[in-house]
């Protein structure tokens, strides 16, 4: 790794001016994407603003919303009774245990893996990205790969859930990396169905319309059979080619629907 | 350089170490604990699990300098005295290892699987103990005596 300066402050004001003042500094929360990327010499920031001082993890309920403390684990999150069960089993299933007990919701949305996750549950729940300025609805929150609404030296500080009437996720495991091949997160709300698909995208997450207009008239795994699921626009690569995906999406949609 | 103080295997230890330093390296190179092994860049391997404040993580994914004040245990803790930690046996017994690259790393990711379970007053299944090993790749044994080992010293611990 290469020379860099670690700081760990106790107050969220401190931290926004320590990313404001370092050449080149980053976020550190649970180290499990950007450690590795910086052990390959993929990064190299100066300066790394650890954010795990600043009291941001942590599970509460209010008003029927779930709000999810950025710097939470994936084995905190897979391990609460008080997020929806299928937020639960996602965050089970995210990588490993040792990663799981070092990975963080807010790490994982900021960088928005096209393969990861996270970004399906919180699309497809319509959950509200909190930061230190603001607050993003995850339909603004997105953008292609690897990138997303977030400033320049903003941070996440919670993920909000709302309460919907029924969710369910299914994943296709890449074997070797068990990132998803394709992940479904489905979500039966008042306003209708939300499908957000990842690890298909050649944009990243994304909601699907066709399955969407499909579950809202009848939220059934059998509703997902009359739906076309376009190959264009979907990722080709040595693990899968985009029709390969096509049909891999509607299968785990299938499954996501059964298990909501 | 930063001053890092952790406890690793009861000991209090306290070392200057370069902000960059991973945990790995600290316990590697400034404490000569070499049983934590290297197995890959990627953070996949999992031949460098240790535990930490009770959980088990990557070693090699984690600054020292973020885990001041930490507990660690390392595969040299788990037999202070020198007679073998039930799930060492059981990898003995069960010819749970080969080379022995991936063995510490495979058994402190075990013991952190079993008292979890222990705690949570569950039986462990193969299929758990399966999935519990998924951060931790084995080149030689085919996973299936590890697999008898951990189960056999779930029973035992
Ligand atoms: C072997 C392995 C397997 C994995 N498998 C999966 C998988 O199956 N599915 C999956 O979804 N993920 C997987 N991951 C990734 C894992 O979930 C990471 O934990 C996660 O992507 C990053 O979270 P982190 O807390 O470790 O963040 P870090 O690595 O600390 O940070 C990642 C990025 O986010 C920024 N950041 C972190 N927190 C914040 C914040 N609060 N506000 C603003 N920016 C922030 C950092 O600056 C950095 O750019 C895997 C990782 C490994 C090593
Ligand atoms: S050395 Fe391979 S995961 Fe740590
Ligand atoms: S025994 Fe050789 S890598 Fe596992």
């Amino acid at each position: 790794m290469y020379p860099l300066k670690y700081h760990k402050p106790a107050a969220l004001a401190d931290a926004i001016a320590a990313l404001g003042a370092g050449e080149e500094a980053k976020v550190l929360a649970g180290g499990q994407t950007l450690l590795a990327t910086m052990k390959q010499h993929l990064a190299a920031p100066t300066d790394l603003v650890d954010i795990r001082g600043l009291s941001l993890s942590g599970i509460s309920a209010a008003g029927g919303d779930v709000t999810v403390g950025a710097t939470t684990t994936h084995a905190e999150v897979a391990a609460s009774g008080e997020v929806h069960p299928a937020v639960a089993v996602l965050a089970a299933g995210i990588g490993d245990p040792l990663v799981r007990n070092m990975g963080t919701i807010g790490g994982s949305i900021a960088n928005n893996d096209p393969a990861a996750d996270y970004p399906a549950a919180v699309l497809g729940m319509g959950a509200t990205v909190v930061t230190n300025t603001r607050e993003i609805a995850a339909d603004d929150y997105f953008g292609g790969l690897f990138t997303t609404a977030l400033e320049e030296g903003e941070i996440i500080t919670a993920v909000r859930f709302p309460n919907v009437e029924r969710a369910g996720y299914a994943k296709f495991k890449q074997p070797a990396s068990r990132f998803c091949l394709v992940g479904v997160f489905v979500a039966k709300t008042a306003d209708g169905a939300r499908v957000a698909v990842t690890g298909a995208g050649e944009d990243g997450v994304f909601r699907h319309e066709g399955l969407e207009a499909a579950l809202s008239a009848n939220w059934s795994p059998e509703a997902v059979e009359a739906v076309t699921v376009s190959p264009d626009g979907l990722m080709s690569d040595i693990h899968g080619d985009a029709e390969y995906r096509a049909n891999l999406i509607k299968v785990m949609a299938r499954r996501a629907v059964a298990v909501s | 350089m930063t001053e890092v103080t952790m406890t690793v295997n009861g000991r209090k230890v306290r070392r200057d170490v370069p902000d960059e330093t991973l945990l790995s390296e600290f316990l590697r190179e400034s404490l000569r604990l070499t049983g934590t092994h290297v197995g890959c860049d990627t953070t996949q391997c999992g031949a460098c699990v240790v535990h930490v404040n009770g959980a088990a993580v990557k070693s090699c994914s984690a600054l020292a300098v973020a885990l001041d004040g930490a507990e660690v245990t390392t595969i040299e803790g788990l037999a202070p005295n020198g007679e073998l930690h039930p799930m060492q046996k059981a990898f003995n017994d069960n010819h749970g290892l080969q080379c022995g690259f991936c063995t510490p790393g495979m058994i402190m990711t075990s013991v952190d699987m079993v008292e979890k379970a222990k705690a949570a007053g569950k039986t462990l299944t193969e299929a758990e103990i399966r999935h519990g090993l998924e951060g931790n790749i084995c080149r030689c044994t085919g996973y299936h005596n590890i697999v008898k080992a951990v189960a056999q010293a779930a029973q035992e611990m």
